[in-house]
């Protein structure tokens, strides 16, 4: 039998005194329980700018190998800052601790390599009201010249949101984020209000 | 000799059938279609036996040959399962296992004659059917009735979804913890610290998070989602059965749910159990019983006070209740009872779970038999209150390892066995009333691990989803010994059909007989089953979701000739 599940973990403003952003972090899969088809997208949209910050999609064939874990190959198109394609290998899953993984290395034409970590967790203050940690790691193996991708942790982001789920399905949330991005060109860091929903279907 | 005993035996057997059935063979007819149902104050839709939620109760016989039609007025295929009736394979209603299944506009006609009485049930066992309505109750009066009472009712309790159960099945799979509202929150952390200290609450904390599970999930789908009805009825509702002064009540308990197991009390009084899945059992009083889902537990009681009484039943997660009312008079109620508070899982209950996932088959060898001496969690302070006699009974049963030869458990109760009193019953307290003639040393031992994953809601045997299973294949006449091993931290109530499970609590040639064996998690069960009757078998857990996932398997009794030997 065929399920599917739509889930838009993060769709959200985020900002502070400089930066006015909108985010998402959406994940569809279809399939059964060893197959499945997944389609992941990420971005930001700059409203100041009026421009795409990054965008991504990927499209992933995704095994389940183990009790907690899927094996995920397919290919990431991205779309912003420029167009790319790149091959994708990751693993998806829950670690112990029930410490939620998705991993994930990109494999570039010119055969550089790329990496991203995310890592999340689950505090229940009560049965709806969660708290959840949350950091994100992005890697890269060497300079990329063209994309100005500094070798090295190119981003790093941790936080932290407090959602309320008055359905499973449906959660507005609060939280923040504290960001470091490294590049060829320069270095920031920054802490960034959050405010959105998490919902799934 | 013996074979030439059993032949005349049948005969007679057979002779005595042809007289009652020539006297009362009669036909019965089941519609089955949709109807528009208010329970929970929204329209919904159900699926339905003769217009009536639950199917209406089917009174037969004891030697009555059945002539039943079931005419399917929906859409969709439709089947009727005859749940603990020993019937021929082709009457038993599992399409795709024993039959084709009912097509709509179809009528399909059962025709099987009784050898058995008691209480039984029967339900759909098409697609979602059994959740949507599709179940009532059956009562066969035996030839030679043996318990005089003045009033007998039947108590049938269900689970009813405010979702269509197709939605629940798939929140399961995309969120298997989705109606979990009782999991520990960061409040249960610090009360934990306080009651037990800071290095315990941690270290028990990284226990479950090693293993990424949670010590209160007892039931996939809760109380968040079902009501909890008494023959169809909500605690609202509340439905009433009446008695007279001085009357014995017999009340005829049957968990019809989909996946539900119940704690059952009627405070105030104490329940003699006297027939479990239809089968009499050396009587025994109890405060309180757990009912697994598809079992059924005949009980008496005998009201003195002219009072009204509460029979409650608690969702065994504690996310909610059914009750129902006996009273003297219409109008008189009775306190309603409150819930209790969740006992946790521990990680005693995790076995072979506990530190390693799946690892470690090797211990379930050296287990012993908790898994039948397994309460109802609160049995714990229950024990402290049970009378004397309990003692006697508990002694050897808990000094009896499992590995214990078969051969020394019969001379244990060939005395006249005592009747036990206990707060709650547990398996361990059920021995059959008449000893079982056939009861000798199985054949060969089959192990079936019950497994899943909890993460992606995938439920099977040997790790083996039935859609890739290959049939277990036992031959006629062979006793076989079924040990159970739960690998999992839900309970598993195993479902045989057309067979009996003779469940071994060390009570020998009066082990209970049943239809349906709850194996608690962590722990190992064994039964015997006498393959006494040919054909295809379904054998699965009877949790509706859990059989619907996989957890699931055909087994084929083969006649001798076929065997090749
Ligand atoms: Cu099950």
């Amino acid at each position: 039998m065929l399920f599917s599940k739509f889930m838009a973990e993060r769709f959200e403003y985020e900002g502070n005194d400089s930066l006015h952003l909108f985010k998402w972090d959406i994940k569809h899969w279809i399939g059964n329980d060893e197959h499945k088809l997944y389609l992941k997208t990420e971005g930001d949209y700059s409203a100041d700018q009026g421009i795409f910050g990054r965008a991504d999609l990927q499209m992933l064939y995704s095994r389940n190998i183990s009790t907690f874990w899927d094996f995920q190959i397919g290919a990431r198109r991205a779309f912003e800052p420029e167009r790319t394609f790149d091959a994708v290998i990751g693993f998806q899953g829950l670690a112990p601790y029930s410490i939620e993984v998705d991993s994930a290395a990109f494999i570039t034409e010119n055969g550089n390599l790329l990496g991203r970590l995310n890592l999340g967790y689950e505090l229940l203050l009560t049965q709806r009201l969660i708290l959840q940690p949350r950091i994100e790691v992005n890697v890269a193996a060497k300079d990329i010249e063209n994309r100005g991708v500094k070798a090295g942790v190119t981003e790093f982001e941790a936080g932290m949101r407090l959602r309320y789920e008055i359905e499973r399905e449906f959660a507005p949330y609060v939280g923040f984020d504290y960001v470091e991005e490294e590049s060829l060109r320069e270095h920031h860091h920054s802490v960034r209000f959050v405010v959105g929903m998490r919902f799934w279907y | 000799m013996k074979i030439a005993c059993r032949r005349f035996f049948f005969f007679v057997l057979w002779l005595c059938h042809l007289g009652v059935g020539l006297a009362c063979a009669d036909t019965y007819t089941l519609t089955v279609a949709e109807k528009s149902v208010n329970l929970i104050g929204t329209k919904q839709t159900a699926i339905v036996a003769n217009d009536s939620l639950p199917a209406p109760t089917l009174h037969w016989r004891e030697g009555e040959e059945v002539t039943l039609h079931v005419i399917n007025r929906l859409q969709e295929q439709t089947s009727i399962h005859w749940h603990g009736i020993v019937l021929p394979y082709q009457m038993d209603g599992v399409p795709g296992v024993s039959f084709s299944g009912i097509e709509p506009g179809q009528t399909f006609t059962y025709r099987f004659r009784l050898k058995q009485n008691g209480t039984y049930w029967y339900h759909g066992h098409s697609g979602m059917q059994e959740q949507q309505g599709l179940f009532g109750a059956l009562v066969i009066d035996p030839v030679h009735p043996r318990q005089k009472v003045e009033r007998d009712y039947v108590l049938l309790l269900s689970d009813w979804p405010e979702a269509d159960p197709y939605r629940t099945h798939a929140r399961l799979k995309k969120q298997s913890d989705y109606y979990n509202f009782q999991k520990r929150t960061v409040v249960d952390f610090f009360n934990d610290i306080s009651k037990r200290g800071f290095a315990e609450t941690l270290s028990d904390r990284l226990d479950w998070g090693q293993m990424r599970m949670e010590p209160t999930d007892f039931a996939d789908v809760t109380g968040a989602t079902y009501h909890f009805l008494v023959n169809g009825q909500t605690p609202e509702m509340n439905w009433t059965g009446l008695f007279g002064p001085g009357d014995r009540v017999r009340l005829r308990i049957i968990n019809a749910s989909a996946m539900t197991h119940f704690d059952v009390r009627i405070p105030g009084l104490t329940m003699r159990v006297i027939e479990v899945d239809g089968q009499p059992v050396i009587p025994v009083d109890v405060e309180e019983f757990r009912i697994a889902v598809a079992e059924t537990y005949d009980v008496l009681v005998e009201p003195k006070a002219d009072r009204a009484y509460r029979l409650f039943a608690e969702a065994m997660d504690r996310s909610g209740f059914a009750a129902a009312t006996l009273t003297p008079k219409i109008g008189l109620l009775a306190q309603m009872p409150t819930l209790r508070p969740l006992t946790l899982l521990t990680m005693a209950d995790m076995g072979p779970m506990h530190g390693g996932g799946h690892a470690g088959h090797a211990d379930h060898q050296a287990m012993p038999m908790s898994g039948m001496a397994e309460q109802p969690p609160d049995a714990e302070h229950a024990e402290h209150a049970a009378p004397p006699n309990h003692s006697m009974h508990e002694g050897h049963d808990a000094s009896m390892p499992a590995t214990q030869t078969e051969a020394e458990a019969p001379m244990r109760h060939t005395e006249a066995p005592a009747m036990g009193s206990y707060k709650v019953l547990s398996y361990q307290h059920l021995m059959a009333a008449a000893p079982n003639r056939e009861w000798r040393q199985a054949d060969r031992e089959i192990t079936l691990r019950l497994t899943g994953n909890m993460y992606r809601y995938i439920w099977s045997f040997d790790d083996i989803k039935y859609s890739e299973s290959e049939p277990i294949r036992v031959k006629f006449g062979e006793h076989i010994r079924f040990t159970y091993v739960n690998e999992t931290m839900m309970n598993h109530p195993i479902h045989l059909h057309g067979l009996w499970q003779y469940l071994d609590n060390g009570n020998g040639a009066y082990n209970p007989k049943k239809h349906v064996i709850n194996v608690p998690p962590g722990k190992t069960v064994s039964v015997i089953v006498v393959a006494d009757a040919e054909g295809e078998w379904a054998f699965h857990c009877h949790l509706l979701y859990h059989m619907d996932a996989g957890m699931f398997r055909k087994l084929i009794v083969e006649k001798r000739e076929h065997a090749g030997r």
